[in-house]
């Protein structure tokens, strides 16, 4: 069955072009993609992920404010019924120079599945992405 | 000359226009009681014997065709999915086919909501969840909730195609009558309404008029083809695109201010009127009806007077707030017409408040959000700046003294820039009651319909570019 992704870029953010080829490039892939562009609130993630059933939501955030805007949104999903939906966030996600490995591991710690660094290639996150949806469909299998 | 008999089945008249079918040419109006609630015949014999005496004696009608608001109107329950999706996409789809919505539920159904259901006893219930190949599993859930129910009426199922299937057989099965059709919101960003606002047409045809005793007008009437409000929606789009060899008015705006509630129509794609500006939001239907339950001048006068104050009401009608306390008291009689200059003064005040809020509640709003890329607009609901007519229609807009100034309310305020309201339209009447008229001759035929409302469309105020261009 086709898998359909939900893509946008999170908050007060314009930034559309990095998520536009993320969304062509998962459309190529034989997703079925749900682009919400630019300056998309997280509960608005959350409705589109709800009523197309998706199996993942892609957060882009460019302007160093994604920090801000991600806190919550696991739990937002939780709350929304979606427990089990993969969630990744990319993309230049907090402002001035951090270490990449605390900053991961804040979003990590934020219920986020993966998070990428800038300047990630698209092949990284279709492969990644080909990867944890397989092991959550081997993970229903058995039951 | 070939004659069609156009009846509008109101809550409180039986109204009729008999039209040429090859010109358009209006021949008569006249009007009676409504009686759908003993005999609907009384009433439509009534209002027939007026025109008889109008026109000389009756034609022999080659079609007679009807709408209808009586009984309560068509009273839907709508159930989505996403209240902000797939549950507004289905309360649009009713709105559009001119029903009055009393109950729309989002999210899976619970036991009180079916009793909640059951308690309403609606005519239709639109039954919508999931985009195609989206969430199937809840509008399921629905579905089996709503076989828990006692009572039984149509269902259209406008929902993620993979489940109709399921849905279809589940409630047949529990004894529901069910239509499909298809999904009123097949993706995010597509809104679909018009199949499902055909299956709810159909299913008030073939079905409704019977249940609420409109049938009983079979001598006198071909076929019931719509709810009265549909039929308004069809003659505004009529006018506003035009048929082949004639020119429509383009973007346009309707208001309707009756006794219990307010109607706006819109027809237009309502993008942004000016560049830069991101759309936001579930798409919009080209032709919109929204209803404002809660704006009326007789039923919901009160709501009114709340929502604006009756110290306001009365300033804009210049008059103390005494006087207008007892003309309001006066209005409790919902079939009452204002006779006194101050009861007059005041109804304009009252339908001037109705419009305003209406329209503003159903144009579009912008939104600046600082960015750190600077201010970015952000538009929700439908543009109407740009809209180049605004009808106004019913006895509180046709028969005040000064329909422009009633009218002008509608238009954008230099102080609310954020409400995208009509910046200089021309202001028209429909001043023979013709939009439902032409709605439901459209059926037969399109050119006469839209010749019969096009000419009969009273321009009361035109915009200053206009007038300096005369």
């Amino acid at each position: 069955m086709t898998q359909t992704i939900v893509t946008g870029v999170i908050g007060a953010d314009t930034h559309i072009v990095g998520n536009r080829i993320l969304s062509m490039a998962l459309e190529d892939a034989g997703y079925r993609v749900v682009s919400l562009g630019a300056l998309t609130p997280a509960a608005d993630f959350i409705r589109a992920a709800i009523e197309t059933a998706a199996d993942a939501i892609l957060v882009s955030s460019l302007y160093g404010q994604g920090e801000l805007d991600c806190r919550g949104f696991r739990d937002l999903c939780i709350e929304a019924g979606l427990d089990d939906i993969l969630l990744y966030v990319g993309g230049n996600l907090v402002v001035g120079k951090q270490p990449w490995n605390d900053v991961e591991q804040r979003f990590l710690d934020m219920g986020f599945d993966r998070a990428f660094p800038p300047g990630t290639r698209v092949e990284t996150a279709l492969a990644a992405l080909a990867e944890d949806l397989a092991g959550r469909e081997a993970k229903r299998e058995p039951s | 000359m070939t004659v069609a008999l156009l009846i509008d089945f109101g809550s409180t008249w039986t109204k009729l226009r008999a039209v040429d079918i090859d010109s358009g040419a209006l021949l008569g109006t006249a009007q009676g009681p409504s009686t759908v609630k003993t005999d609907i015949n009384v009433g439509l014999d009534a209002a027939l014997s007026t025109l008889a005496r109008a026109m000389n004696g009756l034609p022999d009608f080659a079609v007679r065709l009807a709408s209808s608001s009586a009984a309560g109107g068509l009273r839907m329950v709508t159930v989505g999915l996403v209240r902000e999706l797939t549950a507004e996409a289905a309360r649009q789809a009713a709105l559009g086919a001119g029903a009055k919505i009393v109950g729309a539920f989002a999210y899976r159904l619970t036991a009180a909501d079916v009793a909640k259901i059951d308690a309403l006893a609606p005519d239709i219930i639109l039954l919508t969840g999931g985009t195609d190949g989206g969430n199937a599993e809840v509008i399921v859930h629905n579905a089996r909730a709503l076989t828990r129910a006692t009572s039984r009426c149509p269902v259209v199922v406008a929902g993620n195609r993979e489940a109709t299937d399921t849905i279809v057989s589940l409630l047949s099965d529990a004894g529901w009558p069910v239509i499909a059709a298809a999904n009123v919101l097949p993706a995010l960003d597509v809104l679909d309404i018009e199949p499902a606002r055909a299956a709810i047409r159909d299913v008030f045809m073939d079905r409704i008029v019977k249940a609420k005793g409109i049938d009983r007008a079979g001598a006198n009437v071909d076929r019931v083809l719509m709810p009265t409000p549909a039929a308004v929606l069809e003659g505004a789009q009529l006018l506003a695109d035009g048929v082949s060899g004639r020119e429509g008015l383009g973007a346009l705006v309707v208001v309707d201010p009756g006794g219990a509630t307010t109607d706006v129509h819109s027809i237009g794609s309502g993008e942004p009127s000016t560049p830069g500006v991101i759309r936001y939001g579930l798409a919009e239907p080209r032709a919109k009806r929204t209803v404002e339950g809660d704006l009326g001048m007789r039923h919901n006068a009160a709501a009114i007077v709340d929502a604006i104050g009756l110290d306001a009401l009365a300033e804009r009608a210049a008059m103390s707030a005494a006087d207008a306390s007892a003309a309001l008291a006066r209005f409790q009689d919902v079939e009452a017409v204002p006779q006194s200059d101050t009861e007059v003064r005041l109804d304009e005040a009252l339908v001037r408040a109705a419009i305003d809020t209406a329209v503003a509640r159903h144009a579009g709003t912008l939104e600046t959000v600082y960015t750190a890329q600077g201010p970015v607009q952000m538009q929700r609901g439908k543009d109407l700046s740009d809209v180049g007519w605004l009808i106004g229609t019913g006895g509180a807009v046709v028969h005040a003294r000064d329909p422009a100034r009633v009218l002008r309310v509608a238009c954008a305020d230099p102080h609310k820039p954020y409400e995208l309201r009509p910046r200089a339209p021309r202001i028209a009447l429909d001043a023979d009651y013709l939009l439902y008229a032409a709605g439901l001759l459209a059926q037969v035929n399109p050119q006469a319909a839209f010749d019969c409302a096009r000419s009969h469309l009273r321009v009361v105020d035109s915009n200053a570019d206009d007038e300096r261009s005369r």
